[in-house]
């Protein structure tokens, strides 16, 4: 009986150490919404590699700067712009220095419909669509990306009546997928895959007509003493992770 | 001033879209309740859940059927499309309907608790002086009903006026067609314009505020919605 009992209390322990070696090494990350399929493919990789465990979060980044701004428990933070996180560096939210750039995006002007969208994307100056989605260009950088295109091909006059937007990305290309919006600015990522547009009609949108999209991440100040955030931070820098991320259409 | 023209327009917008709901639902809702409320049939359960449905429902999962339904795959869509009037999602009619879904028990459950609180005696006793049926129902029961109309429009405007999740599913955030109060505050937070959301906010909650003193003041002490 002594016995098992020592025995129950030495797996009980046991048990307890696991736990909080599990707790110490889980990372906290805030995901711009457009980077969500790659980083569900990467942490499959890095939980494999490094036995960390990574908690996602996906939304607008404006909405996540209000959020860190206000102690959210974020420890990384993959930002869809290099703004935001430069303002919370200045702001001393982040780990001095461990601001880079993860990847730079593309935008791609898509249809559901197969064939809707050419390849030059003359669509948009045709008046045959009822409404074009885009992000909203206030918090989503896609969204400000859309609205720069548009006005390097001067059609924001033509297309003000058309234009729907959603809170982030993500709902940008749901109005797209659901056939509410015939065409929308989505993420390249979001309709990419292993090297070319997965469904629908897609026009991928010349670099030169918008600002880049350069997307930085940073360690916030929660995660300072995390080892699993500094991994994380790591093997986003390694070829492992810059292979998963060239394959969903974005640039190095 | 502190609000400029695009809060403006959508405090305008969100008093028009709660108007035309409120009065909308008093129209139909009131049927519906008066059914509930004197129906034994069967359905009474069914249809009293259907009508509950809202309350308990998180306005993404509403939000999310209207936008199927409401889109050119929909039946709603196909039938608003075979009538002429293409797609409503992104418009205000579209707003309109979402919100006449989502704001239905607001006005129906006061109705109905009205009605159900007026009870036989008085229908009976108009009957026996040979009151028609329409005739009860304009001059018996509408006065008794009173206090329930006044709860009714309150809460169906007020619920509309918070709205957001539905709106921000199918509305498309359009200038002075969808971009409702709510919606706006959250463009402003999320746009990191905190003074302008902190206008906004603060009017909603002062709003909010005299229209819950307004139903309780005026109540006194009676409980429940009727």
């Amino acid at each position: 009986m002594r016995i098992r009992l020592s025995h129950m209390a030495a797996s009980a322990l046991a048990s307890l150490i696991c736990l909080n070696s599990a707790w110490a090494d889980e990372v906290q990350v805030a995901v711009a919404a457009n980077f969500t399929a790659p980083i569900q493919a990467i942490a499959k990789d890095f939980e494999k590699d490094t036995g960390h465990k990574l908690v996602a979060a996906y939304g607008a980044t404006g909405q996540f700067y209000a959020q860190i701004k206000n102690g959210a428990p974020f420890e990384v933070f993959l930002a869809a712009d290099d703004s935001t996180p430069a303002k919370l560096e200045q702001e001393k939210e982040i780990v001095a220095g461990s601001r880079f750039t993860y990847a730079i995006g593309t935008l791609a002007l898509w249809s559901a419909k197969p064939g809707y969208v050419d390849a030059k994307g003359n669509v948009l100056k045709k008046n045959e669509y009822k409404h074009l989605s885009i992000a909203n260009p206030k918090a989503a950088p896609y969204g400000l990306a859309a609205t720069q295109v548009l006005d390097k091909l001067k059609l924001t006059e033509a297309t003000k009546a058309k234009i729907v937007e959603g809170q982030n990305i993500t709902q940008a290309f749901q109005f797209v997928s659901t056939g509410n919006a015939e065409l929308g600015f989505v993420a390249l990522s979001q309709i990419y895959k292993d090297g070319k547009v997965s469904e629908g009609s897609a026009w991928i949108v010349p670099a030169e007509l918008h600002d880049p999209i350069r997307q930085d991440a940073v360690i916030l100040n929660k995660g300072k003493d995390n080892p699993a955030a500094k991994a994380l931070v790591d093997y986003l820098k390694g070829p492992k992770a810059a292979a998963v991320i060239k394959s969903y259409g974005y640039e190095l | 001033m502190p609000l400029d023209a695009s809060d403006l327009g959508a405090i305008w917008l969100t008093i028009k879209l709660a108007s035309l709901t409120t009065a909308i639902l008093l129209v139909l809702g009131t049927p519906i309740a008066w059914w509930l409320a004197r129906t034994r049939s069967w359905l009474r359960g069914p249809i009293g859940a259907v009508v509950a449905l809202p309350l308990v429902l998180p306005p993404t999962v509403i939000g999310f059927y209207l936008l199927l339904a409401l889109g050119p795959h929909g039946w709603i869509g196909q039938a608003t499309q075979a009538l002429g009037l293409g797609s409503v999602v992104f418009s205000f009619s579209g707003l309109v309907i979402g919100s006449v879904v989502y704001s239905m028990p607001f006005v129906v459950q006061p109705l109905q608790n009205a009605f159900g609180a007026i009870g036989q005696r008085p229908l009976e006793v108009a009957a026996t002086l040979r009151a028609s049926p329409w005739d009860t129902f304009v001059n018996v029961v509408l006065p008794l009903a009173r206090p329930g109309f006044i709860t009714a429009s309150i809460l169906g405007f007020a619920h509309t006026v918070g709205e957001f999740g539905v709106v921000l599913m199918i509305g498309g955030n359009i200038p002075d067609k969808t971009r409702v109060v709510s919606v706006q505050i959250f463009d402003h937070v999320e746009a990191m314009e905190y003074s302008q959301a902190h206008w906004l906010a603060g009017a909603m909650l002062v709003f909010s505020f005299l229209v819950l003193l307004m139903l309780y003041a005026g109540r006194r002490g009676k409980p429940g919605w009727s």
